[in-house]
């Protein structure tokens, strides 16, 4: 059982409006006695808005979608996108399955976790980068291929990666 | 050979996204003749044509559609947009390049099948190809395409919606992408009873891959016979083929779907990288059982694949050349699955990680020959045992692997190492440009 304490009423209530206000236009996407399909698209709203998706968030989804928070918990723990737990400021997600390690994947990888001086997947010391392997991304032809922070970057050499991570905020 | 592109001759337009670009291509023709014609008629020209799911069954697309009980409204069209099978990556351009050829499909296939509502459901990692498509979608609604009519003059409500996924290949499953867009996790459904029947929200539902329902507009427009015309056997039509791996020109290929496996491979996609021998070759995306490097010479074709004792599958060819260990390989790809397994069938379940664990112990030689009979027979107990393709998925590149490649598997249990080394896997070794169709992305 998750602990839900706290619950909604610890979220700030500014971002709670907020998330509101972004909600309706999604829900507008489903009929009307179906809100409970919007459980992704809220899930990955909430985690914008709050940075990842604590239990007080899964409660909020759960409320306004008219579903039990066990469904929230299912859906946040079940897909990788969404983050129960805090990451850093920049999620680095390398793909290193078959089409890109033939194209150097595996050695990018290395080159990841040197450059962010991390042993293996994890949150960089000054909580700046989560780094990660993840699967394929769709993106074989033009491998190897990674998202930061949702959005994806292809042909990778060392260098490409050096611009598009100095190129954060 | 004809050259008929169906899904790719608009890529390289500037603009190609636009609805003005689709339109002065002549798009939209398709379904201002189809106004003019009983909706059956549309569901026998895709009968006729022999189109088939260009997910990876193949099942036969008019014959799926004949499948929605006559009587039950609402019914829905889900469109597959969350191609995730390692070596596959076709969708995406249809949708980051000709979005409208998608849209004039999904209205087609509404307007043909009486249904009213629609979602793409797109894998949440293609973000920018979902914004492009939201925003491909409210052009056409601006435009009066859809909405309460159709090309504004057809009294037709129609919506379409863009449902973004979080990460799970198996969402690409059918049935577990319907439960994922009914707001749950991604479990595969029971079969019977199939989606057509009881689907999303426990009504009829049509599912479809995004290049099955790009190829209705040119089905409508130009007759099933004439798609037929392009293909063989029991399969019409062009087909996007993904080449990855040690190619010179990785890339994706639109041709006749019998096209022939070896000169996509040495022909379009240039040949073996560094002059090197080709090795294997999975030919429909990784699922699809490898292909020894003798065995290529053949049609692309659904059940000719089959008869070589493969799948054409999703089209998504992955290359290896001789420097490839293939221990390495299959132990990748049994993580990925291992990875996505969902969990809810014992056998896959367990297997996967088994699979995974077996393989990982023989790269590193650490591995005996038992190792390797033990991996053959977990794989021989998740094939058929589950309730989704996810276990013969995973099964599949196990069996095959290990058949075909089996003195390098034993290689690696005797010598204790890997006796392949890693140039096969190098970022340094090919700088090379990669296309999708005509347009090319210079490295």
């Amino acid at each position: 059982m998750t602990n839900h304490a706290g619950g909604v009423e610890g979220l700030p209530r500014e971002k709670v409006e907020q998330f509101d206000r972004e909600l309706a236009p999604i829900l507008k996407r489903y009929p009307p006695d179906r809100k409970a399909s919007a459980m992704i698209p809220a899930l990955r709203l909430g985690q914008a808005l709050f940075g990842h998706i604590s239990p007080a968030v899964q409660l909020l989804a759960a409320e306004r979608l008219g579903t039990s928070p066990s469904r929230a918990e299912e859906v946040a723990t079940f897909y990788v996108m969404l983050e129960t737990h805090p990451t850093g400021k920049h999620l680095v997600e390398l793909c290193t399955n078959v089409s890109c390690s033939l194209m150097g994947g595996d050695q990018l990888w290395s080159y990841l976790k040197q450059k962010l001086a991390l042993a293996k997947a994890g949150t960089s010391a000054d909580d700046r980068y989560t780094l990660r392997e993840v699967e394929c991304l769709g993106s074989c032809g033009t491998a190897p291929a990674m998202l930061v922070d949702e959005e994806m970057y292809e042909q990778l050499t060392p260098q490409k990666v050096d611009a598009i991570l100095g190129g954060l905020k | 050979m004809s050259d008929t592109l169906i899904l790719s001759a608009r890529w390289a337009k500037p603009n190609s996204a636009a609805l003005s670009t689709y339109r002065a291509d002549g798009g939209y023709g398709a379904l201002d003749k189809a106004l003019g014609m009983d909706p059956s008629a549309i569901v026998d020209e895709v009968k006729k044509s022999n189109l088939r799911g260009r997910g990876g069954a193949g099942f036969a697309t008019g014959l799926k559609w004949t499948f929605l009980p006559k009587d039950v409204r609402p019914r829905y069209l889900t469109v597959n947009a969350d191609e995730s099978e390692p070596g596959t990556f076709k969708d995406r351009y249809i949708i980051e390049l000709d979005p409208h050829q998608l849209i004039e499909g999904i209205a087609l296939t509404c307007y043909a099948l009486d249904i009213h509502l629609a979602y793409v459901y797109i894998r949440g990692e293609f973000a920018k190809q979902a914004r492009i498509l939201e925003a491909a979608i409210e052009e056409a609604r601006q435009a009066g395409v859809i909405g309460t009519k159709l090309l504004g003059k057809k009294d037709f409500d129609l919506d379409i919606h863009v449902h973004r996924g979080a990460g799970a290949y198996i969402c690409g499953e059918e049935s577990a992408l319907l439960e994922s867009l009914e707001g749950k996790k991604g479990y595969p459904r029971l079969k019977p009873p199939f989606p057509a029947v009881v689907g999303l929200w426990g009504k009829p539902t049509i599912i479809n891959n995004v290049e099955t329902i790009a190829n209705v507009p040119w089905i409508v427009q130009h007759g099933g016979d004439a798609f037929m015309a392009l293909g063989a056997g029991k399969s019409g039509g062009t087909r996007l083929f993904g080449v990855s791996g040690h190619v010179n020109r990785p890339g994706v290929y639109e041709k006749n779907c019998d096209y022939n496996l070896k000169k996509l491979i040495m022909e379009d996609a240039g040949g073996i990288v560094g002059g090197r021998k080709l090795k294997a070759v999975i030919p429909g995306g990784s699922s699809s059982p490898v292909l020894a490097a003798h065995e290529i010479d053949i049609s692309m074709e659904f059940d000719a694949v089959k008869a070589a004792g493969s799948m054409s599958g999703s089209g998504g060819v992955i290359v290896f050349d001789e420097s490839a260990c293939m221990v390495r390989a299959l132990a990748r790809l049994s993580r990925f699955y291992a990875e996505e397994s969902c969990g809810q069938c014992t056998p896959c379940r367990e297997g996967t990680n088994w699979m995974e664990g077996i393989l990982h112990k023989l790269e590193g030689g650490h591995g005996s020959a038992e190792d390797v009979a033990k991996l053959e027979q977990v794989a021989n107990s998740i094939a058929g045992n589950t309730i989704c393709a996810l276990g013969d998925a995973a099964a599949m590149p196990v069996q095959s692997f290990v058949k075909k490649f089996k003195p390098e598997f034993l290689a690696h249990a005797e010598l204790r190492r890997c006796p392949c080394g890693d140039t096969g896997w190098g970022i340094t070794q090919a700088p090379r440009d990669a296309v999708a169709g005509p347009v090319r992305y210079a490295r």
